[in-house]
């Protein structure tokens, strides 16, 4: 156990144009672990609730979208800040080797986990080539 | 990054802002700093309001202590189960012990603290104690 102060990254804003409300829109921070049956990415979420997740693959990019429930405790006025609060966006390209049906994702106290598992058939196939 | 040297020649003035522009945003990159967790502070006339983001963080695990006028926010936040043979590709969230002290205005009536942790986000709500509130005086004409 290390007893040490550490950095922690903050959400930043996501390189994306404005939004109408002005909002900014947060990229979240993500892990990425590969194991030998898959890849797993674990993206920091917090202010989504499950059903306010898209997550889209078209051509081989994964978009990944949270929309928020601002939180506004009733009768108060926000007076100091030092986080802003935003819809996430972030998007990864796949390499071909994980299968598309088999996207697994699973949402909880504002961690998002999507599990990508190799699709069976990622072996390459070699091509022999004859002499003529 | 690509400056357009050449068909703002004229303007150097854009061309700094272009690069102020670029400098100000650097693509890809994290901030990061040693606070952990961020806190918004919301204030009305009776009570007042700390939001924190706590992302990944079990409601068991968090612990939230009051004394006289100090908040206090603490917990662990817990480092990802990996197996021996699996390879981190990309590691940007931290993990740890943490602790954060706010010092509110006025002194806390325990009794008055209600946190609420949904989807990651805390939200504790404090109430002024009564003792504690301003006491107004009436003026009497003579």
């Amino acid at each position: 156990m290390k007893n040490e102060i550490t950095q922690t990254t903050v959400k930043t804003p996501a390189e994306t144009p404005e939004t109408f409300q002005g909002r900014h829109t947060y990229r979240p921070v993500a892990d990425i672990i590969e194991s030998s049956n898959g890849v797993s990415m674990i993206l920091e979420m917090p202010g989504v609730a499950p059903d306010n997740i898209d997550i889209t693959l078209e051509k081989r990019v994964l978009s990944i979208r949270g929309k928020i429930h601002p939180v506004q405790p009733e009768k108060l006025d926000l007076t100091y800040k030092e986080y802003g609060q935003g819809d996430y966006e972030r998007a990864f390209t796949l390499s071909e080797d994980f299968d598309p049906n088999k996207i697994e994702a699973k949402m909880s106290n504002g961690i998002l986990t999507v599990k990508l598992p190799k699709a069976e058939a990622a072996q390459p196939k070699k091509i022999v080539v004859n002499a003529a | 990054m690509f400056y357009p040297t050449l068909y703002k020649r004229n303007d150097p003035f854009a061309l700094m802002r272009s690069l102020m522009r670029d400098v100000a945003s650097p693509p890809n990159t994290y901030r990061s700093q040693t606070v952990f967790p961020v806190v918004n502070i919301w204030q009305g006339d009776d009570a007042m309001a700390i939001t924190a983001e706590l992302p990944g963080i079990e409601p068991s695990a968090l612990e939230i202590t009051v004394k006289d006028d100090l908040l206090t926010i603490s917990g662990e936040r817990a480092v990802t189960d990996t197996a021996k043979d699996d390879v981190w590709l990309r590691r940007e969230r931290s993990y740890g012990k943490f602790s954060r002290p706010v010092q509110l205005p006025f002194n806390i009536d325990e009794n008055k603290v209600e946190a609420r942790f949904e989807n990651g986000v805390l939200c504790v709500v404090i109430g002024r104690a009564e003792e504690d509130k301003p006491r107004k005086i009436e003026v009497k004409a003579a």
